[in-house]
């Protein structure tokens, strides 16, 4: 029972927690352009003032275009809520595996590229075709580098690979690589920069916002907070699987404290990184992404096959 | 160090060996396939001192330094000469596009794993489970060999095959006779010199080091 308790607070952390990363990000980007920048809370304060304004729908939307953003919204939460973030042993992880995971990411994804090609204009089909040309090269990568770590806990079980991943004492090149494909394919997943920049609207470039640019009002608000949580999930999932240390192995009121101390510091540190990331890089052309996307996909196999070479056997 | 720990240092390197063929076939520009090169040869004077180290052959320590001082730093310097004289530093033309380049080289990969399995189990060596790699890394020079059109990075890919010979003769039977050594490490560099004065003969012949160009040209 206190085990479904702090699933839920943790999934519920997540959800609120979001938009507060995107703050984060805004903030240290701002600083290191020389600007003050808004406050960290300010992506809340956008999120109140969406909801609160009136939803305008295109006069030929279908019920595609209105169900999406609950969608969108309900998967991305879902999935969220199946990552171990505080606690190693969650109950939750046994509905959903990564693949599951994953699953539920693409089908958020699908509906999404739906609801941009619904509403027909020319920037929702141009962008649905190119989130799902990228998404085609980017899942291969995510999964693969999820696999590298399956493989050593032999389990696709988040709680699994994450109390593998605890009790490592070797130091696995395989990881490593696996490690570098998933930072790499979560920068292009959730449209940061070297890929996609989020803050702009030049449809030259854009893959995101040109699926959502027909929304408004309380639908606009659940996308945009989809995607904070998408981003935070990625976040959470790097961060647990790669470097878990401090995170919770029973559901204690002290090391769930310090786990939620240690993941809120790494989280800040990954972000800042981010942030740095994309103030140093410009955004690479379209069609260098799916080259991107490919070294990505490379590295994560070779990260599977160095494992069965280097360290099966051994 | 303990010999789990040396033994995981080996495995690093060896990984990054692998790595490192695979970068040398992603870059676009010759400039930094040159800078992949040095760092090839940087982490092979590593894994022969890692070896070195492991086995307590006292020859092995100065082929790590021999190795460092040409293939890290002497060989690219030469070749960068050239570059630089000729001006070529601009795009490496592959004849396949890249991501088609990589998978072929992930197959090659994939293949030298089950051609190195039947081995790894006989050696009883600390580095066995090397091999695949040394192996793979042979392979992917060849494949940068064939798949390049400018004469450079060819003898690049050349000189890479190389490194990885060297990695596969330290890893499978801890290294080769002092002698030998001395011998092919002398014999690349008079390869290197020689290509240099090759580059600039065809230059001055055919007025390009395309390799396309140059048998076009030479049909007329």
């Amino acid at each position: 029972m206190t085990l479904w308790a702090l699933n839920l607070a943790q999934a519920a952390l997540m959800v609120l927690a979001a938009p507060l990363l995107a703050g984060i990000i805004q903030k240290c980007k701002a600083r290191l352009q020389n600007r003050r920048g808004a406050s960290i809370l300010q992506p809340y304060r956008n999120l109140l003032k969406l909801f609160r304004k009136e939803t305008l729908l295109a006069e030929n939307a279908s019920w595609i275009f209105r169900t999406t953003p609950y969608v969108l919204f309900t998967t991305t939460a879902l999935a969220a809520s199946v990552v171990p973030v505080l606690l190693v042993d969650l109950p939750s992880a046994l509905i959903a595996d990564v693949i599951a995971m994953a699953a539920l990411l693409a089908l958020a994804r699908f509906w999404l590229a739906l609801a941009g090609m619904d509403i027909g204009t020319a920037f929702g089909g141009m962008g649905a075709s190119r989130e799902m040309t990228f998404s085609a090269m980017a899942e291969p990568a995510m999964l693969m580098s999820m696999f590298v770590m399956s493989l050593g806990a032999h389990s696709t079980n988040l709680s699994t690979m994450v109390q593998h991943a605890l009790h490592l004492d070797h130091l696995l090149p395989s990881v490593a690589f696996a490690l570098a494909a998933l930072l790499m394919v979560a920068i292009a997943e959730n449209g940061r920069i070297p890929i996609d920049n989020p803050s702009t609207h030049l449809e030259l470039t854009m893959i995101h916002e040109a699926m959502i640019l027909e929304y408004s009002g309380r639908h606009l608000a659940l996308i945009e907070w989809a995607s904070q949580i998408k981003l935070l999930l990625f976040a959470t999932l790097i961060i647990s699987l790669f470097v878990p240390w401090g995170i919770a192995e029973s559901p204690a009121i002290q090391p769930v404290l310090a786990a939620l101390v240690f993941w809120f510091g790494k989280v800040v540190l990954l972000t800042v990184a981010l942030a740095v990331l994309e103030t140093g890089l410009a955004k690479i052309r379209l069609f260098q992404v799916p080259e991107y996307l490919s070294t990505a996909f490379v590295l994560a196999f070779l990260g599977m096959l160095v494992h069965y070479i280097l360290e099966v056997g051994a | 160090m303990s010999d789990v720990m040396l033994q995981e240092a080996i495995s690093v390197a060896a990984s990054l060996m692998l790595l490192i063929s695979f970068a040398l076939l992603a870059q676009h520009r010759l400039l930094s396939v040159l800078h992949w090169f040095a760092a090839q040869g940087v982490v092979l004077a590593l894994t022969t001192l890692l070896v070195a180290v492991i086995s307590g052959h006292y020859e092995l320590y100065f082929s790590a330094l021999m190795t460092l001082l040409l293939k890290g730093a002497l060989l690219p310097w030469l070749i960068w000469r050239i570059i630089r004289k000729m001006h070529v530093h601009r795009e490496v033309e592959p004849l396949v596009n890249m991501p088609v380049t990589m998978l072929i080289a992930l197959a090659l990969v994939l293949i030298s794993f089950y051609v190195a399995l039947p081995i790894e189990r006989m050696s009883q060596l600390v580095t066995h489970n090397t091999l695949a790699i040394a192996i793979a890394t042979v392979f992917l020079g060849m494949l940068m060999m064939i798949t390049r059109k400018k004469a450079i990075t060819q003898v690049i890919g050349f000189l890479s095959i190389e490194n990885a010979l060297f990695f596969t003769a330290v890893g499978a039977t801890h290294g080769m006779p002092m002698i030998v050594e001395l011998g092919v490490a002398f014999d690349v560099l008079i390869a290197a010199i020689i290509f240099g004065l090759f580059f600039t003969h065809m230059r001055n012949t055919f007025d390009s080091l395309d390799l396309d160009v140059i048998q076009e040209k030479s049909k007329r």
